[in-house]
């Protein structure tokens, strides 16, 4: 090893872009970080950024900085949508394009990843945070500072797929990265290597959460919630939590043994000296089908509050909405092989799982049921939660029948790889997880800022996304259906597809408009943030966020709730009798920035890892050991709060029932 | 300021059962890592490509003697708690660098297992039953010299402190880790190695 070999590995100057497409996004990213860093510093916010949020414990702020995170993802994301969609619009016959075939696998692989892990599980451990402590009636989660580390290594793995526009390529591999493609012998660059690491450390980031949400759902509701009173967002989370729980260490280890195959030249999943390939695949989705129910339980969640709020009744069949869930959690584990079909199991496995799939539709179904039955004959206000969720109970009902086709094998065998299923998990995803999401955003945004989102911006995104979605996807399960596959860079012209390929560019020119929308939906609100201005209770609220003032205060519950029956402030409110307001003593913990120190070494450790600088690698581990040592033998974490304090403070506050 | 202090004794003891089941939690992924590198060597073990197979790679005496020092070290472990909870920190510290010295020995004993295999030209990348031999084993191994630290690391804090609540909870979490990671060799003991010999 020569000594430039040692100091920069395999870094040197031939890793810069090599094209004006792969040029201008370095050149956007690196002009955006600059421009934010400057803003910082010219408003000389950067001690306000520092106490206030980037060391904060507090786990609604981490939850707005997760989502912040995730939306600026879902731009990078988006953009690389863009740039598939108009590829596969142009590139036919004698035309090729604006992509090589090389950077359009990078484009649709940092797509995927993007989105799965940067933009849906962000947004969701965001509106976790938000709400799980609020309403089970606690005043923080069981970890507050595991909380902290989690959100920053999520945003280390963030910084770490960013890297590769600058410097070096990424994955062509996929959103999976299937060996033996992803080996070294055909993927010889670090691209693979910038895929493996940062999903390990956001993986890492999450499987910390998962155990954190479980535990503080499990330990840390109110007294008098039993388990048939925890709210149905509650249930679905926790659900999630466990699937996160047992799924994401499947994905650790398939992760670890890529790279140890690529680096330390082992045999897991290679073609020769008694590698298996399929095992990466059959492990890759025991942890990747989970996870699509890890992101869609939490947006059932949301719709398990937002339909019975808007629609002024009960959740209807409450017990069976938390059956289903755990009917869901359990089925998700043993369906993961209809994602390889045509691996040839054999006909007896393939038809076992082939049921297992078709009967999640069942327990699904339920929900889908319970939500109409809520809204039949409720009173319904037509507010954009409730458009997202109409929109979402169409699209995501019709997503699922495809899925439900897919799950016979014989017919799968036609439709394996094809468009039709990349339509299809496009509709569960973006119309079932992120609808529920930006829904789960209108409807708590009040609670944590104090003041609602603009309700005609979000008409017109919603409009907007609805229509595009149709547009951007309709056709291409017909394109599916005529036999197209996924990740074509080029066609012949005498299929006749463009037509349907341009009108998918349209649509997705039309979400990209609807996402301005939800843009500029953020700049109307603050502008006019006077004038919608709200109470603690702005929506006629069920569950016990909606009793504390509007924006929640930073210990959540002055005096800790009691709770009676399933919607407890709803129950209050019509049986007219208040919570106790008793103030005690409580301590909370003190604002760490160990998190996020933690995190910008286990960075270094990977960007490290992923150009082979060792010395890196051990700078970042030992940096990351010292200060997680350093931070257990801090005793000095929390700060205590007198009641009489918290009395002065709440009676300058606007409780809740004086509106 | 009595009636604080009954709030905040309150407050920590129902911290410690939310600590002490989170990190049980934390266990049972680990338990799910250590189960999906058991798959993969189940899938893996068999040709042996010209290298070392299960039959005449390792002397089944030499892992019973490791097996043995690592159950001891648990043994110690126990007895470390028990003193502790009894107030002894003099018997504490004394069994819990008996829990050291022993987990040490154990490490040393693989470490020296694995340079031989791959002194011998039977490292992890001469083939895949190899590769999921030396990660499976690899791994555990990983874990219990984590667990040497921190062990090294609790022993500072109760030599500082004493027996505070806050150094009582680790020891217990500590506890957990190491019976843990007891039950997981037991496994390696009898899939990688017992039916190994067969």
């Amino acid at each position: 090893m020569s000594l430039q070999e040692f100091i920069f590995g395999k870094l040197s100057w031939s890793v810069l872009p090599d094209n004006l497409i792969a040029w201008s996004g370095a050149i956007i990213l690196l002009a955006g970080v600059v421009a934010v860093l400057a803003a910082i510093t010219y408003f000389g916010r950067w001690k306000w950024l520092w106490s206030e949020w980037l060391t904060s414990l507090d786990p609604k702020k981490i939850g707005v900085m997760y989502i912040v995170v995730a939306g600026a993802m879902l731009i990078r994301g988006g953009a690389d949508a863009l740039l598939i969609r108009t590829q596969q619009a142009t590139s036919v016959g004698d035309s090729f394009g604006i992509l090589s075939a090389t950077h359009f696998q990078e484009i649709f692989s940092a797509h995927g990843s993007i989105m799965i892990f940067f933009v849906a599980m962000g947004f969701m451990f965001g509106l976790i945070n938000l709400v799980v402590p609020l309403q089970i009636g606690a005043r923080d989660v069981a970890f507050p500072f595991l909380n902290s580390a989690s959100f920053w290594l999520f945003c280390a793995g963030a910084a770490l797929i960013n890297c590769s526009l600058l410097l070096g390529d990424f994955s062509t591999a996929g959103w999976l990265a299937y060996p033996p493609l992803s080996e070294l012998a055909y993927s010889p660059t670090t691209g693979v290597d910038y895929w493996i690491w940062s999903l390990q450390i956001a993986g890492l980031g999450s499987l910390l959460s998962g155990v954190n949400f479980f535990a503080t759902i499990v330990k840390m509701r109110a007294k008098g919630m039993t388990w048939m009173r925890l709210p149905m967002f509650c249930w679905t989370v926790l659900g999630s939590m466990s699937l996160v729980v047992f799924a994401f260490p499947i994905l650790t280890v398939t992760l670890a043994l890529l790279y140890l195959d690529r680096t330390a030249a082992m045999h897991f999943f290679t073609a020769g000296q008694g590698g298996n390939m399929m095992m990466y695949v059959n492990l890759i989705w025991a942890w990747g089908h989970p996870e699509v129910y890890i992101l869609i339980l939490p947006a059932f969640g949301v719709f398990s509050e937002i339909v019975p709020v808007f629609s002024s009744k009960k959740l209807a069949g409450y017990t069976s909405m938390v059956l289903s869930i755990w009917a869901i959690v359990v089925l998700s584990f043993i369906v993961w092989l209809h994602h390889f079909f045509t691996m040839g199991a054999g006909a007896d496995v393939n038809a076992f799982f082939g049921i297992m799939t078709a009967v999640i539709a069942v327990p699904t179904g339920v929900k889908i049921f319970n939500w109409l039955f809520t809204m039949y004959r409720g009173k319904i206000r037509f507010t954009s939660p409730m458009l997202w969720f109409m929109g979402f109970v169409v699209l995501f009902t019709l997503g699922g029948v495809a899925g439900v086709i897919m799950a016979e094998p014989p017919a799968d065998y036609e439709l394996h790889n094809s468009l039709f299923l990349v339509a299809h998990f496009h509709t569960m995803i973006v119309s079932g997880v992120l609808f529920g999401y930006f829904a789960g955003l209108t409807y708590w945004f009040p609670k944590i800022f104090g003041f609602r989102l603009d309700e005609k911006w979000g008409i017109r995104a919603f409009w907007l996304w609805l229509i595009g979605f149709i547009l951007a996807f309709g056709p291409l399960y017909l394109l599916g259906l005529e036999g197209a596959t996924r990740r074509l860079d080029h066609y012949s012209a005498s299929l006749g597809w463009q037509p349907l390929f341009a009108v998918a560019g349209i649509g997705a020119i039309l979400i990209a408009i609807g996402f301005c929308c939800q843009i500029a939906q953020l700049v109307a609100s603050i502008r006019l943030r006077h004038e919608n201005r709200t109470s603690g209770d702005p929506w006629n609220g069920r569950t016990l966020e909606w009793s504390v003032s509007s924006p929640a205060p930073s210990y959540n519950f002055a005096a800790q709730p009691v709770v009676h029956a399933r919607d407890e402030f709803w129950e209050e409110k019509m049986s007219g009798s208040k919570q106790d307001r008793q103030f005690e003593d409580f301590s909370m913990p003190k604002n760490s920035g160990a998190g996020a120190i933690i995190a910008a070494f286990v960075f270094v450790l990977a960007f490290g890892a992923v150009w082979h600088i060792w010395w890196l690698v051990a700078l970042g581990l030992l940096g990351a050991a010292t200060t997680l040592i350093l931070r257990t033998f801090d005793e000095d974490t929390e700060v205590y709060i007198r009641a009489s304090e918290v009395a002065h403070r709440e009676a300058g506050l606007r409780p809740a029932s004086a509106v | 300021m009595n009636d604080t202090n009954e709030i905040l004794s309150v407050d920590e003891r129902s911290k410690g059962s939310t600590t002490v089941f989170g990190f049980w939690l934390y266990l049972m992924t680990d338990l799910v890592l250590f189960a999906s590198l058991f798959a993969v060597f189940a899938v893996l073990r068999g040709p042996a490509f010209g290298g070392a197979s299960m039959g005449n790679m390792f002397s089944l005496p030499y892992v019973l003697v490791e097996t043995i020092v690592l159950l001891s070290s648990s043994f110690a472990c126990g007895i470390a708690l028990l003193c502790a909870r009894a107030g002894s920190i003099r018997g504490a510290l004394a069994w819990l660098s008996a829990t050291f010295v022993l987990g040490a020995i154990f490490v040393g004993m693989e470490v020296s297992e694995f340079s031989s295999l791959i002194a011998q030209g039977d490292g992890p990348s001469k083939n895949g039953f190899l590769s999921s031999y030396f990660t499976l084993v690899g791994t555990h191994g990983t874990h219990v010299a984590i667990g040497l630290l921190w062990l090294l690391i609790l022993i500072v804090a109760m030599l500082q402190r004493g027996l505070t609540h806050g150094n009582m909870r680790k020891l217990a979490l500590f506890a957990m880790f190491w019976h843990f990671l007891e039950i997981v060799w037991i496994f390696i003991f009898t899939i990688v190695y017992l039916t190994g010999s067969l």
